[in-house]
């Protein structure tokens, strides 16, 4: 009995001890914050690293066997070109530090990102009471990476791949940066009070409006829809594969959200990247459940490859606000996105827009629904403002795209040739089977 | 060239339902049959095909997994071989399979060089 009141009261002595040491840290930088601040990028950045892998093996599970090596190499590539174009361009054009070219729309600075001296102390670290550049760096790219990722699904089979690695450095060096300043750089949107916390908007929907204005340029894959307006089901190739993808990067999300609170050099960061944490899986959680839920009413069977896209739904939902819904709303969320999926994925096939994966449904129309719904547990947030934000933004995402798309075309072309296509990319462009058994 | 047997001998060809090869194989043995050829096979009788959903798209599945046996026997043997399997795969419910019954003329045994019923 005594041990039971006295863990209690010791605990309160704890904390109560820690916030006043958290004041005075609040009031003067110290060495802690910034470490502690610096941590968190590091290790939510190389969480957010690891979604590279979950997206290559979703789409690796998701494409036909004859384009699995394709879809890999894709991926290697734009993560790599993605890295270089951030690197040059991208970073100081995503934060201007307050030096714009036009006030709150383009930034001033425009040249490669430059990190800190080596072994820097306090007085030489560029912001001692925040966290150090390198870690900024390394996590912001890894956000920009992952739009890149986004857009590789919705294309996969039938996209060439040059044409496709040029579209993503311009995405990556101008398209994304330039629109994420806007919110994330301090830019007119930021200004105006739109919320968008970790990226519903900023990384997911961008990359959906890309992948969109591709998809329509590039037309589907032979084959897919009939002249009677049927849609022909193209098998996943690894379903195994599929499901490791959507779990690495249901992993990679808490790094992606809780991240993105930006700070943990208090008790109240931590605490808000704890609630983060939790809210990110449940959103998942209920995601996928409402697709197991739906499919098995719809179909009569549950569709694996939808529960798959429902999880992720759920995680782009949760996105745009992930800290201040209750455990109960953040499933919410989730769940809607995941019915929004079931939805989806029939309705573009409808309307003849092959995404070969589902890209457009769980990034876009997840990521629209997610960015709305911070209003309904987020009393700073403005319903018109977040609807004009999703509206500018994916205006100028998508027109850039397609602007971006029909020179690619004209240039050289996008698309490989009929034969190559059904002869699958692997044999056709690189000559090299994802699988020995492939026929 | 070595002799036609005078003994006459059947091939059973039999499409079954996968998940009932391992019975009619237990039920083939324990009534003396000695060898079969297994092989898994696609196609379609009276059961036709059916419709499945993939991501919201219907399609229909027009070939349906089954086994194949192939099994040959002496004349004598061949009723008893087609009513064991005929009782082990059946299930009553349509795509039972099908069993057919044709004429071999001969056998050899490469290993022996037995022929007719001695090879089989």
């Amino acid at each position: 009995m005594k041990l039971k009141t006295l863990i209690p009261a010791f605990g309160a002595y704890m904390i109560a001890s820690t916030v006043q040491a958290q004041e005075t840290a609040i009031a003067v930088p110290t060495d802690s914050v910034f470490i502690l601040n610096s941590l968190l990028f590091l290790i939510g950045g190389f969480l957010v690293f690891w979604m590279a892998a979950g997206f290559s093996m979703l789409e690796a599970g998701l494409v036909r066997s004859k384009n699995v090596t394709m879809q890999l190499t894709k991926n290697m590539g734009l993560f790599g070109f993605a890295c270089f174009a951030y690197y040059l361009v991208g970073y100081n054009l995503m934060y201007p530090l307050g030096t714009w070219a036009t006030e709150g729309v383009i930034s001033g600075i425009w040249g490669p990102a430059v990190l800190e001296a080596v072994g820097v102390d306090a007085a030489g670290a560029d912001d001692y009471s925040y966290a150090s550049t390198g870690s900024d760096f390394f996590f912001q790219l890894m956000f920009c990476a992952a739009t890149a990722s986004i857009v590789s699904g919705a294309l996969a089979e039938r996209i060439k791949l040059w044409p496709f690695l040029v579209f993503t450095v311009i995405l990556t060096g101008l398209i994304y940066p330039l629109q994420a300043s806007w919110k994330w750089g301090g830019g007119f949107l930021d200004a105006m009070g739109f919320l968008d916390f970790a990226g519903s908007t900023v990384v997911h929907s961008v990359g959906g409006w890309a992948a969109l204005a591709g998809a329509l340029i590039l037309g589907p894959r032979i084959g897919k829809y009939t002249k009677e307006g049927k849609t022909v089901p193209f098998m996943a190739s690894n379903l195994p594969l599929a499901t490791l993808g959507t779990f690495i990067l249901w992993m990679g999300w808490f790094g992606f959200n809780g991240g993105s609170q930006l700070a943990m050099g208090s008790i109240g960061d931590v605490a808000d990247i704890s609630r983060i944490f939790a809210n990110t899986n449940a959103a998942a959680a209920a995601g996928s459940i409402a697709a197991l839920i739906l499919t098995q009413l719809l179909y009569k069977k549950p569709d694996l490859t939808m529960v798959l896209n429902g999880a992720l739904a759920g995680l782009v939902a949760i996105t745009a606000e992930p800290l201040t819904p209750t455990l109960g709303s953040a499933s919410i969320i989730g769940a809607i996105g995941g019915v929004i999926v079931v939805f989806g994925v029939p309705l573009l096939d409808k309307l003849k827009i092959d995404d070969v994966v589902g890209a457009i449904p769980v990034h876009l129309f997840a990521g629209i629904w997610g960015t709305i719904a911070v209003v309904f547990t987020n009393s700073d947030a403005s319903l018109s403002t977040q609807l004009y934000s999703i509206i500018v933004v994916g205006l100028f995402t998508f027109i850039a795209s397609a602007i971006l798309w029909y020179i690619l075309k004209s240039v050289s072309g996008i698309r490989v040739s009929e034969e190559d296509e059904i002869t699958g990319l692997d044999i056709s462009e690189l000559g090299m089977p994802a699988y020995d058994i492939v026929k | 060239m070595c002799a036609q047997s005078e003994e006459n001998m059947k091939l059973i060809i039999a499409t079954i339902k996968p998940f009932k090869l391992e019975e009619v194989r237990i039920a083939l043995t324990e009534s003396g049959v000695t060898g079969m050829m297994v092989t898994e096979i696609k196609g379609y009788g009276t059961q036709s095909g059916h419709t499945e959903i993939y991501r919201g798209a219907e399609y229909a599945v027009n070939f349906v997994p089954k086994i194949r046996l192939d099994i040959v026997v002496s004349d004598a043997e061949a009723d008893g071989v087609v009513s064991t399997i005929e009782n082990t795969a059946k299930t009553g419910k349509i795509g039972d399979g099908k069993i057919f019954v044709l004429d071999v003329d001969q056998a050899v045994r490469v290993r022996t060089g037995e022929t007719g019923d001695d090879a089989v």
